[in-house]
């Protein structure tokens, strides 16, 4: 006999917690406020000691389900940066291999009592299944293609400090959209501070049902400040799927290359780029690109989500940035 | 309903029922009146009738109506007991005001050979609470290959055949499975999906899938092996029923079909009938199902074609799984939901309530229909005819999953919700299996 399963199957009576899942969740507020946190944080760590004692006593557990270099080495540089205690779980060679569901996985690591799970996962709705089984505070790293809230956030921070606005930029975001968390997330932060976006790409990667400009003229990205390239993803692209005929002709269509820039244009790309295929490498290493102080936001805007979805707010943290670990 | 349905032995009952408001479509019937039960047996109808010494029954301010068929689900039995028994599946329908359900062959091992299909006959002489058929496969193990021997499985009581879970891939299987079952008067029941263009969706195509990047499963997935397997029907004088579904174009296709005379008929779910794909927002893999939920525009058109007779049958493709199963991230789960003990409720809060569909129709849709496809003995309110009857207070709220499931398994696409409807008692097979 089975018996009315809530929602929420944590113990009753448990307090709501505060996660980060999905760039859906967040207000206009929400976003400026951990960008001023990750700006104050940004500050601290221009100084000879980069720790802040803000979370001493804390865990947080990264729990990574899919390979990464940016993602999983920022969520673990920056709890370090706060003294939080970390705990770093991949799948390979846990007991993930051994067949383990995420549910268990989560029970598991949630009898450490850890303060805050960071979670990457192949799958859509990873994250809030982890929300909902432990009593940790969640924050989602890349769930399928769904989300990739921390790359929006961090991404919409690099364009403030580098542009100095959010409201009124126009950005081309160009390559595989259908296979893209990263360009999912961006169009919902980027409606959220009014920055006006374009979709450029092959017409089998275009969701035509996303609330978007959208065109596969490789033109389009003329008018833009910004053009955020995403990497053309192989690992998803399924055998004989045919969304484009070869990566020479994507390369050699929407590939950016000098030319199709206008001078003073930025660039942007989340990382890890596929050079000569969605980028020319010129274009990579030009002064018009940002990608390596994407990295650098990365570390800030993370401290400040786990931070933020620990105190519930920015709340003394000008005092705590100017403090230095005893 | 000899040779096709199969029940275990129950005591006839031997009842009044008193004060309901009697409502038979399809006899023309609606009026407060008194029924007698006589050993299973209807004996007689009126303003007044001779209790007999029988257990006499008030149901004032209740609809008795004939009780429900349900032509779609899962029995999980042989293979997946730990889901659902003949016993508990059987058990769920009566409580959900079913008389008959008939079950799919999509088991392990599948029903594609008499001596499976006998176990299970067997099996539903012991164990069934209610009458149950059951369907055999279209092609053996439902591979897609070789058709299975429908002469046979007929003779051993297969109610129809179906690959329902997987699509026959190959038109020119289609073709000979069409000629073959005309030998057997029984219908195929067809899982219209095209896998190439389905293939690797678990959520409608359109802007949910978009914003949440799913892989789609357009409409187009289905509607074109609709019409295709349609046209082969035509084509080959032969009898189909289209299971569960899911897009505008579908209906669409079937009404003009049925227009142009081919024998072609349709079911729909609760769950495609109430929701759209707007409810995998929660990423609950409790509405995760195949075909999926879609737009808007699809449900508004499922439930005109409900209405107007395209669409003859309400089924619920009562997809039981274990609770570990669903337990997951949505794209690692899979596809099905329960609801037998919630398709009435469900559909007369959202579809009879608000104004979509009458009473009447929904009723018929979930009884005379269901019987005309599968020439199955129509549950009626008539003297002479075996009692397949379901008592209904509309007026009751309730919320799903308070009480326990009589199904083994609780992957309801309703958990929490709180309906309007319930069955109060249920008579099948001359037998009273339900009683609230």
């Amino acid at each position: 006999m089975i018996r009315l399963v809530t929602d929420d199957l944590r113990p009753p009576g448990t307090p709501p917690k505060r996660h980060l899942l999905s760039v859906a969740d967040l207000t206009r507020d929400d976003v400026e406020r951990l960008l001023d946190t990750a700006r104050t944080f940004a500050a601290s760590l221009e100084r000879h000691v980069k720790k802040l004692p803000a979370l001493k006593g804390h865990l947080v557990v990264n729990l990574f389900y899919e390979s990464s270099t940016r993602t999983s080495s920022s969520f673990e540089l920056a709890a370090k940066r706060l003294s939080a205690d970390t705990l770093t779980v991949k799948s390979a060679g846990s007991s993930v291999d051994k067949g383990e569901s995420l549910k268990d996985t989560a029970l598991t690591l949630g009898a450490y009592d850890p303060d805050v799970i960071v979670i990457r996962h192949p799958q859509i709705g990873a994250p809030q299944l982890v929300a909902r089984v432990t009593d940790a505070h969640v924050v989602n790293a890349g769930d399928g293609k769904h989300q990739h809230p921390t790359q929006a956030l961090l991404d919409l921070y690099t364009l403030r400090e580098e542009l100095g606005r959010l409201e009124g930029l126009h950005v081309a975001i160009v390559g595989d959209v259908l296979h893209s968390r990263v360009a999912r997330s961006l169009l919902q932060a980027f409606a959220l501070v009014g920055i006006r976006t374009t979709l450029v790409g092959p017409p089998a990667l275009l969701p035509r049902e996303l609330p978007a400009e959208m065109t596969s003229d490789i033109d389009a990205i003329r008018d833009a400040d910004v053009v955020y390239v995403l990497r053309m993803q192989n690992e998803r692209m399924q055998p004989g799927a045919n969304f484009v005929p070869s990566l020479r002709e994507y390369s050699a269509r929407w590939g950016i290359t000098p030319a199709r820039l206008r001078p003073g244009q930025k660039v942007m790309h989340p990382g890890p780029m596929n050079r000569g295929v969605e980028i020319d490498p010129r274009v990579a290493d030009s002064p018009e690109s940002l990608v390596i102080d994407e990295v650098r936001s990365g570390l800030v805007v993370r401290m400040a989500v786990i931070y933020d979805v620990l105190t519930g707010g920015p709340v003394g943290v000008e005092a705590l940035a100017a403090a230095e670990v005893a | 309903m000899a040779d096709m349905l199969w029940q275990k032995d129950l005591p006839g009952a031997n009842l009044v029922v008193r004060g309901a408001r009697v409502l038979d479509p399809v006899e023309d019937i609606d009026a407060v009146l008194e029924v007698r039960i006589d050993d299973g047996t209807i004996a007689e109808i009126g303003d007044k009738v001779d209790a007999n010494e029988h257990r006499v029954l008030d149901a004032e301010g209740f609809v008795l109506a004939p009780a429900f068929i349900d032509p779609h689900v899962h029995l999980r039995t042989p293979g997946r007991e730990d889901e659902e028994t003949v016993a508990t599946g059987t058990a769920a329908a009566a409580a959900g005001g079913y008389c008959s359900i008939l079950a799919m062959p999509n088991t392990d091992p599948v029903v594609d050979s008499a001596a499976t299909l006998g176990a299970l006959v067997e099996t539903a002489r012991r164990e069934a609470e209610v009458p149950v058929g059951f369907l055999a496969a279209i092609t053996r193990a439902q591979l897609g290959e070789e058709l299975t021997e429908m002469g046979e499985l007929a003779e051993t009581g297969a109610v129809g055949f179906s690959d329902d879970g997987v699509p026959i891939a190959s038109a020119g299987l289609m073709r000979r499975a069409l000629q073959y079952a005309s030998i057997t008067d029984r219908p195929l029941a067809l899982h219209c999906e095209e896998p190439t263009l389905s293939h690797g969706g678990h959520v409608h195509e359109g802007r949910v899938a978009a914003e949440l990047g799913f892989a789609g499963y357009p409409s187009v997935a289905e509607s074109v092996a609709v019409e295709r397997d349609l046209s082969l029907a035509g084509y080959e004088h032969g009898r189909v029923h289209v299971l569960h579904l899911s897009a505008a174009e579908s209906a669409e296709a079937l009404r003009r079909a049925r227009e142009d005379g081919v024998a072609a008929s349709g079911e729909v779910t609760p769950h495609h009938l109430v929701l759209t794909d707007e409810a995998v927002r929660s990423l609950d893999p409790n509405v995760k199902m195949n075909p999926p939920l879609r737009a808007e525009r699809d449900r508004a058109a499922l439930v005109v074609a409900l209405r107007d007779g395209t669409i003859e049958a309400v089924a619920t493709d009562h997809a039981p799984h274990a609770a570990h199963e669903k337990e997951v991230p949505f794209e690692a789960a899979p596809f099905g939901v329960t609801g037998l003990e919630t398709a009435f409720a469900s559909l007369y809060t959202h579809v009879v309530k608000p104004g979509l569909l009458p009473l009447e129709t929904l009723l018929e849709r979930m009884s005379a229909g269901p019987a005309r496809i599968f020439g199955l003995d129509r549950p009626r309110v008539a003297a002479g005819a075996r009692a397949n009857l379901v008592l209904l207070d509309l007026d009751r709220e309730w919320r799903v999953g308070e009480q326990p499931f009589r199904s083994r398994s609780g992957n309801s696409w309703l958990l929490g919700a709180t309906l309007s409807g319930a069955v109060r008692a249920t008579v099948a097979g001359g037998s009273v299996v339900y009683e609230s």
